[in-house]
This record gives structure tokens, sequence and C-alpha cells, in this order.
């Protein structure tokens, strides 16, 4: 009999062992506690030209603060993408709110970030924000183009400076140069 | 013509390997069915249950509890090595918990239950079998199946998740032991990053899932196996010996099986 | 002629190729001992495994306590099996449990008998094989003999109508071969059971049974009573209780001609 009194203690001691695990995976590892998945909310529609990386489940956060996540990504008729998020319940948004989809990081996964307006009239459950009031994601390509373009335009500012040097430095350099 | 005789007699055996697989399909799901199907008494069943838990799961408790510490401080230590090269050690945390959670903690523990305790099972009831307890019990009226199986399949049916879970806690443990406290890496850092990387349902439920799944096959193999080998020592150990290496290649291919259906989204 | 308990009706079993047994017929009288003799390997095992429903004969039929044992559903199966007990040739002990948790299995196992009681029916139990101090030991510490006795308390537990015993006397020395052999026959006869004994020891079994089968070549070769089956004069019952090494169960395995044996060059 005292063998079994050990034997039932021990297995009992090994299930909460398992639990203790379990919880400790729930809690402190996984995003349980921080979750907005299911639960108090409203879906929104956004429209984007580009969605870029963007992938189910990523965070949409207003400055900064998670507010809600990406449910799904769909091609809509005008081949513009629609992105329905899901709203956490206490954040009501103005109608001219921006969306646009931001990289954390350096190379890191994409986001939404809401940037609220200060119109009058709330979004209701279901609205949409149109593609004209959202930033799409970053191109790698559009960015370099847009550097290089820019890197182009440069040379003209460079060679007026060039024109002129023999008359400064004759004048004893009283006079500042403006140019530059 | 002599080719022809010989390939005729490979074909034939071919054949007869394949019709024996099946016949051994068979009996092995008639005696997982008979197992499943039929309880003894309620408070007789719970005792049996629990002296198997302790034989199949408190047993095993320090093995996963030493190798799931050693995994993580590995882990650890391997992750911050190749991370820090590009300047992500931030995400070791991340690292060892998905690591553990999808993938190792199942696995592992799985493998080491395999080795552990099916084996220990396989030979205990090939034991009986051999020196006719079984045979004995069976005369009295006492369904071995029921009596000596059954509480042996659900106690590894339970005791699996929970040992992968256990060791999975421990290994992220062990992980955060090298990664944050001998090696530096910031301690908000690790668990931060950690919990936006690790979903509850879709890494550690999953990995839940799969050790029981684990469990399910590995328990049945090992007891099939016990209850099916030849009653000589050498049957015995020969059934012993199959048991691990059937159950440890089941436990490898289903995770790839299971990794594939559950993470193929991306 | 009595109630038959045990029927074997023209049974016929077959294992592979080999035939085991062909048109067997065997009747086993209320509370007599009958024992089944026969060369090693004939099978005689293989008849107790019939009478318990281990093994099904490939046809004819087993009538045990009006029952017809190959045709049992599993539940019948095992409801009639809590009427029979059975000792092995090993004992069979379950080697987790100490003798007294052994000899209390079954009681447990089929009764809702409270603790007192089990304890009471167990050390009697005990008592009749004579191993009531032993009851607190591991099987690994006792002797063959005391093992099988402690099975055999084991099997009467629950006070079987019929007990079947296998190769009881294999490997005894002559003291515990003295003590098995009395306590076969008390129980038989206080218990009134119906016994059915599978030996190959004459000496033994010819003292302690009522009636005789000798079974070999999957036929039963001779019955009888032993004083009638002593006095045979067929050969092959001769050979079996005299122990002549040849006769009509050959010494030689069969095999080709000697000498063109070892004449034959190896390839």
């Amino acid at each position: 009999m005292g063998q079994r009194k050990w034997i039932e203690i021990t297995v009992g001691l090994f299930v909460v062992a398992g639990i203790a695990s379990l919880l400790m995976l729930a809690l402190k590892v996984s995003n349980l506690n921080t979750s907005y998945e299911e639960g108090k909310g409203y879906p929104l529609s956004l429209m984007f030209n580009n969605a870029g990386g963007l992938k189910p489940k990523a965070k949409v956060t207003i400055a900064g603060v998670p507010v809600g996540r990406v449910r799904t990504i769909e091609l809509n008729h005008d081949f513009v993408a629609k992105v329905v998020v899901w709203m956490h319940q206490e954040i009501q948004l103005p109608d001219d709110t921006k969306a646009s989809i931001l990289t954390a990081g350096l190379l890191g996964d994409n986001y939404i970030g809401l940037t609220p307006g200060f119109s009058e009239t709330a979004l209701k459950s279901g609205a949409m924000i149109p593609e004209t009031q959202t930033d799409s994601a970053m191109v790698l390509e559009d960015l370099i183009s847009k550097f290089v373009s820019s890197k182009a335009s440069e040379p003209v500012a460079s060679s007026k400076v060039n024109e002129k040097p023999n008359e400064s430095n004759s004048a004893g350099q009283a006079e500042p140069v403006h140019h530059l | 013509m002599m080719i022809m005789l010989t390939l005729v007699r490979k074909v034939r055996r071919l054949g007869r390997w394949v019709i024996q697989f099946f016949e051994t399909a068979g009996q092995a799901s008639f005696l997982l069915f008979s197992v499943m199907s039929g309880q003894p008494k309620v408070g007789r069943a719970f005792q049996l249950l629990m002296k198997q838990l302790f034989s199949v799961g408190v047993l095993s408790f320090i093995i996963i509890v030493v190798s799931g510490l050693f995994i993580g401080m590995v882990l650890g230590l391997q992750g911050y090595n190749i991370l820090s090269r590009f300047g992500a050690s931030q995400a070791l945390g991340e690292m060892v918990a998905l690591s553990l959670c999808r993938e190792l903690g199942p696995v592992v523990a799985a493998l080491l239950y395999a080795g552990r305790a099916c084996s220990a099972l396989t030979a205990e009831i090939g034991l009986m079998k051999a020196t006719e307890q079984l045979a004995a019990m069976e005369m009295m009226g006492v369904d071995p199946l029921k009596r000596i199986v059954a509480p042996r399949f659900w106690a590894g049916m339970i005791s699996m998740p929970l040992l992968a879970l256990i060791f999975s806690a421990v290994a992220v443990l062990g992980g955060y032991w090298v990664g944050v406290v001998i090696l530096g890496v910031d301690d908000g850092a690790f668990w931060g990053n950690m919990q936006n990387a690790v979903d509850f349902h879709d890494d550690v439920l999953n990995g839940i899932v799969k050790s029981v799944v684990f469990g399910f096959v590995c328990t049945w193999i090992a007891l099939f196996q016990g209850y099916a080998c030849a009653p000589t020592s050498e049957g015995i150990a020969r059934a012993t010996t199959r048991t691990v290496v059937y159950a440890s290649l089941a436990v490898l291919g289903l995770d790839f099986f299971l990794t594939a259906v559950m993470f193929s989204g991306g | 002629m009595q109630d038959a308990v045990i029927e074997i009706k023209n049974c016929s079993f077959n294992r592979g190729e080999r035939v085991i047994f062909d048109n067997v017929n065997l009747t086993v009288p209320r509370g007599k001992i009958t024992a089944i003799m026969g060369p090693s390997g004939t099978g005689k095992t293989t008849l107790l495994r019939f009478i318990g429903g281990q093994l099904k004969p490939d046809s004819g039929e087993v009538w045990v306590a009006g029952h017809n044992v190959p045709t049992l559903s599993h539940d019948a199966l095992y409801q009639l099996r809590r009427r029979m007990g059975m000792l092995f040739q090993s004992g069979a002990l379950f080697t987790d449990l100490t003798v007294f948790e052994n000899v209390a299995f079954p009681i447990r196992e089929h009764t809702h008998l409270p603790e007192n009681m089990i304890r009471d029916i167990v050390l009697m139990k005990l008592q009749a094989v004579g191993l009531r101090g032993a009851r607190d030991m591991m099987p690994q510490a006792l002797s063959g003999g005391m093992a099988r006795r402690v099975a055999l308390a084991r099997t009467i537990a629950l006070d079987p109508e019929i007990i079947l015993y296998d190769e009881p006397f294999a490997g005894q020395d002559p003291i515990s071969m003295g003590m098995l052999l009395q306590l076969i026959r008390l129980l038989n006869d206080a218990l009134r059971m119906t016994t059915v004994l599978v030996s190959h020891d004459v000496k033994e079994t010819i003292s302690i049974a009522d009636y005789i089968y000798i079974v070999a070549n999957g036929k039963v070769i001779g019955e009888g009573e032993p004083m009638a089956l002593t006095q045979s004069t067929s050969p092959w019952i001769r050979q079996f209780l005299d122990g002549l090494p040849d006769g009509p169960v050959p010494f030689h395995y069969p095999a080709r001609d000697y000498a063109q044996d070892l004449a034959e060059e190896r390839l």
C-alpha cells in the first residue's frame, strides 16, 4: 500500500509538471496572452496598389502599438490588393485614416501602420479604406531607381562651383561663397 | 531459363512478404481495436493506469529533462554562434523556441520515449508471453489485452505529449541559460522576440498534436511487437530491437508528413 | 456411462503440412482423473489448448460442461474459463506480484469480495498446498517445485470444476513429486473436481490416474484403466509404457540410406 501511495504521488507530480510546461509554453514562450486573434473586434478592408510582402497574421499598428491583425489578402476585380484586417473592438478610426505597409527593421517582415486623420465620421465594421488613402509597400527596385535618378540630377550643382575658383582665391577669401 | 526461374522465385518471395506484411498489419489492428474497445472496471482500470503511467511516464522523466536541458543549451550555443554572425543574436529566443515547439520537442522526446519506454514495454510483454503468464491469465478468464496491454497503451498516449511538453519547456530554459545568462543576449529581446514569433495555435498546439500521434504509433508498435513475439529469449530480444527501430523510423517519417501538412502554408 | 464433462469428438488439427491430430476422440468423466500420455511432440498440450479454447481444431467438436468450445464467443469463452483451472508446466506465476497477490489475483478479478474474505481464502488455498508461510515471497525466490505449488493454489482459488495439468511432474525431485501426486489426488476427491492430466511420466501417471489415453502419431493408440493398460500386448503401448528406445515409434528420424549418404560427394 505504501508503494501505491508513492506511485500516485509521483504520477501526480509528473502530470503537474506536464501541465506546468504547457502553461509556460503557452504564456511565456508563445503569443497566447498578447494575441488579438478572435474575440471582440471588427473587420476593415484596406485597398493597396501593392501589398508587397505582407502576410496573413501580420500586425496592424497605430503609432507603433499593435491594434489588430491581417486576416486575408486577396485580389479584387480591379487588380487592387484587398487586405482584410481584424481590428480590436476599442479602436475607433476616423474615415480619413491612412494605411501604409511598413517594414519592421531593415530586413524584417511587413506590417500595416495606420495614421488616423481628423474626420468626425468613424469607420464602421466592414468599411473600406480605398487605395487613394493608402501607401503601398516599398518595393526595393523602385527605391533603387529613385536613388539612381536622383544621383543623375546632381552634377549640375558641382559644375558651377568649378567655374570661379581663381576669383575667390585672389580676393583673399573676403567674400563668402554663396553658390554652395 | 535460369534467370526466369530465379526471377519468379524472387517475385514469389516478395509476394509472400507483402502478404505477411498485411497479415501482421491486420493482427496489429485487431490488437489495437481490442485494446481500445474494452475497458476493465473503472476503479481497477484507474489503478492499473496509474501504475503504468508511473512506469512509462515518471521513469522517463529524468532522461527527458536531462536531454531537454542539453539540447536547449546546445541550441542556445550554436544558435548564438550563427546568428551573431549576421548581427541577429536578438533572434536567439525565437529560434530556440520555434525549433523546439515545432520539431525538436515532439520528435526528440518521441525518439527517447521509443528507446527507453517502448523497449521496456516490448520486453516486459514479450517476457510475460514467453513465461506463459499471458496464457495463464487467459485461462483464468482474464483477458490480457484488457488487463495488461490496454493500460499500457493509454499510459503511453497520455505520457508522450506530457513528456514532449516538459522537454520543450526545459530546453527553452536551457537555451535561456546559455544565451542570456552566459553569452549575454538581451533578456527582454530573448523573450520578447520569442513571444512575437511563437504562435500558440500554429506552433505549440501543432507540436502537441504531433506528440500525440507519435505516442500513439510508438506505443502501438511496442505493444504489438511484445504481444506477437516468438516466446523465446531470442524472440524477445529481436522484438525489442524491432520496436526501437520501427518506432524511431515511424516517428521521423510521420514528422515529415505532419510538418508538410501543418506548416506548408509558410 | 457416467456423464462426461469433457468430450473431444472427431477432432483433426494440422499445423502447416504436419498432421497433429487425425480424428481423435476422448471422453473425460466427471470426478475422475483422466490422463493423456504419449511421446513428446505428439501434441498432448494442444489437446489441453482445445479444451481451454486457446486453439481451435480444424474440424470436430470440443464439448466442455455442455458448451462446444470452438464455437463460443469471446465473452462466453472467458466466462467458461472461470470454471476451469489450468496449471502450466512452468507455473507461470506473475513475477511482479507476491505469492499472496498471485493467489488472490483470480479472486480479485472475478469477485467483489471484501479484502478480509479474500485474505482468508488465499490463506486457505496456500495452506492446502503447504505454502502459507511463503505468502510474502516473490516468485523469483521460490524453487521450481514451490512455484508450481503456488501456481496450483492460484488455480484452485475460485474452486473450479475442471482442472487441467500440463506436465506437472516434469523435472521434479522425488519429494516434490510425492507432494504433487498427493495434492492432485486430494484436490480431485475433496473438491469433487474433474481432472485432466497431460504427462509423459509413466510411473507417476499410472499411480494416480483413473483412466488413461495414450496418444501418438495424431491418434489415440490405446486407452483404458491403468491396470488394463499395463497388461496390454499392443506394441505401441508396450514401447511407450516400457520405455523401449525403438519400436513402432522409430529411433531414427526418416533419412536416406546410410551408406549412400556417407559415400556421396559434397558438391
